[in-house]
């Protein structure tokens, strides 16, 4: 067996994380597919329809302008993960960055780590209002404002997990046989990482998603004629009180695809780090 | 000595930053709050006047050094739509907030505590695993929608409580509470999530520790194990965690607060930035991030009193 699979193998053997990674490739795969089979209109209007309960044709009942629930949330899969997932890659990506940099070089420190405290003061959704009403709303200010609030929270884990890295053997040795700097911190640091940002990766991956919705809640986030989950309910509050499907599927799509995230990025950890390997 | 002294320094030197971060994300921001202000009908003569008014014309470097002189005398400036200074707005709006945020991490300690002790004791067990992915799923459930699904629930089906508001400011404050009790509960089992996790972690590091292998060898019973030695220390990182997540909920509760239409400080920091009212939005949030910091540094300072270790490891 080769390694890879033999660590795929640890990860699937509890069943919740091998549950969660079927669903997850599950919703991935209908929402990248089903918009190439089906040339049904999310967006189709339809007045005599409206506000209907869930049935055998509207398998989620219809919004308040006759949509059908069900084929809007699967097209918004494609835009809440798509939020979800660059906010995430983008995130971890300058996290990283900036951790490496903060953990490795000692002057560097203060300064980037200072301005992380700074920006890890204001609660994630205030940030997150504040960025979106300067950028913009649109969905690529949404994201942009999502990864500027979640990238300290890489820093923070990336800095702590270099700061060890730093003083082993193997970091010591490479710098003893003169290896440069740059090199180093490429193939002797970050491998080392990948586990503490995998972990990363999958959680914020589920807050991004959760906080899209909030922004769009709040008025402050993704235009409402795209369907992100998010913008769903933020869009049905009105008929919520007579039609409380409109709001409680979309929700439900939200829980299970950031739960299942949560517990991937849970599976991940427990695979990963050593110490609760011990522990346990 | 030199610990607290860094400690402190530290502190005021993330405060500068977050005053700079505040001051340049509402300039930074689009919209004109003048033209919001007057309206279409204002000539541009009238709006010339309204921003020397407002000092709104001086170079960005002297309105900053404008308002960080205010600041330092205690001045959080004067809110452009509401008639008020801004200071008395936040205390007009604090109440609410301040309720929610206690009651929230109340009922969050009440159910996190206990089951993430209950978690660690029988970790392995069927009982941890599913308590686990409660906590997980407590992260995963956006708060506007739990509060939507309890207003549909307890005050539209079953008329428990109301939907929405804070009842008038003269009412008891019997009656004020009532209106509190679905948001706190929204927040409470969310952040009950966190608590959970953190209280079962930090009780495993513990069950780790020499002394407690020795208090087991030595025959005490496995409930004074628990209780003295393990509960004991596992409380300080906690309480530590249920003090951060109280100064995080105060401006954290903005998206519940627009659900149940309470008037408090996140839905003021909203309307300001709806409609770009600088001196709130700026105050607010620089009011909100300097209460995370000091309790934070109120919390350091408190961990070298209660465990000597932490003073010598900093030096």
């Amino acid at each position: 067996m080769k390694p890879w699979q033999a660590v795929l193998l640890r990860l699937f053997s509890r069943k919740v994380v091998l549950a969660s990674a079927v669903l997850l490739t599950l919703v991935v795969a209908i929402a990248t597919v089903f918009p190439w089979v089906s040339d049904a209109d999310p967006g189709a209007i339809s007045i005599s329809e409206r506000l209907q309960a869930p049935s055998a044709t509207h398998w989620a009942g219809t919004d308040e302008l006759g949509r059908d629930v069900m084929l809007r949330i699967v097209h918004g899969a494609r835009y809440s993960l798509l939020i979800g997932g660059l906010t995430a890659a983008g995130a971890v990506l300058l996290g990283t960055l900036m951790g490496m940099l903060a953990g490795f070089f000692r002057r560097l420190d203060a300064p980037l780590m200072r301005l992380v405290d700074a920006m890890m003061s204001f609660p994630d959704i205030l940030l997150g209002i504040a960025l979106v009403s300067i950028l913009g709303a649109s969905l690529w200010n949404v994201m942009l404002a999502l990864v500027i609030v979640y990238t300290p929270r890489v820093a923070r884990v990336v800095r702590a997990s270099t700061l060890v890295l730093r003083e082993l053997l193997f970091v010591d040795a490479a710098r003893a046989l003169g290896v440069r700097t740059h090199l180093i911190l490429w193939r002797h640091v970050l491998p080392n990482l990948v586990s503490p940002v995998l972990v990363q990766l999958t959680f914020i991956f589920a807050y991004a998603i959760l906080a899209e919705a909030g922004l769009s809640f709040l008025g402050v986030g993704v235009p409402p004629d795209i369907p992100t989950w998010g913008t769903m309910i933020a869009g049905s509050l009105e008929s919520s009180d007579k039609a409380f499907w409109t709001i409680l599927y979309p929700g439900l799509a939200i829980v299970f695809t950031a739960l299942s995230l949560q517990m991937l990025g849970d599976g991940v950890r427990d695979l990963l780090d050593p110490k609760l390997k011990k522990a346990s | 000595m030199t610990f607290m002294l860094k400690r402190l320094g530290g502190a005021v030197l993330v405060l500068a930053l977050v005053a700079i971060l505040v001051f340049a994300l509402t300039r930074l921001a689009s919209g004109d709050p003048v033209a919001l202000l007057l309206g279409d009908q204002a000539t541009a003569a009238d709006i010339e006047a309204a921003r020397t008014q407002y000092g709104l014309d001086k170079p960005l470097p002297t309105q900053f050094a404008l308002w960080v002189g205010e600041l330092m005398q205690g001045n959080l400036g004067q809110s452009l739509f509401l008639q008020l200074p801004v200071s008395q707005a936040l205390l007009e709006r604090a109440e609410p907030t301040l309720m929610l945020a206690v009651l929230a991490v109340g009922i969050a300690a009440l159910i996190g505590v206990p089951c993430g002790m209950a978690a660690a004791i029988w970790r392995g067990s069927a009982g941890d695993q599913a308590l686990s992915s409660v906590a997980m799923l407590g992260a995963s459930v956006p708060s506007f929608w739990l509060g939507l699904i309890l207003i549909q629930l307890f005050a539209v089906k079953l008329g428990w409580f109301p939907a929405s508001g804070y009842g008038d400011p003269d009412s008891p404050l019997s009656e004020r509470v009532q209106h509190l009790v679905l948001p706190a509960l929204v927040l409470g089992l969310l952040n009950s999530a966190l608590i959970i996790r953190f209280t079962r972690a930090s009780m495993l590091d513990i069950l780790g520790e020499d002394y407690v292998r020795t208090a087991r060898a030595k025959g005490l019973p496995e409930h004074t194990v628990m209780v003295k030695h393990v509960l004991r220390n596992a409380l300080v990182p906690i309480v530590t965690v249920l003090g951060l997540t109280l100064a995080l909920m105060i401006g954290g509760t903005v998206v519940t607060e627009t659900v149940f239409n309470l008037p408090g400080v996140g839905n003021l920091v909203v309307r300001a930035v709806l409609r770009r009212d600088y001196p709130v939005i700026q105050g607010t949030l620089l009011v909100i991030a300097a209460v995370y910091v000091f309790i934070n540094l109120a919390i350091d300072l408190l961990y070298t009193v209660v465990d000597p270790r932490i003073r010598l490891e900093a030096k």
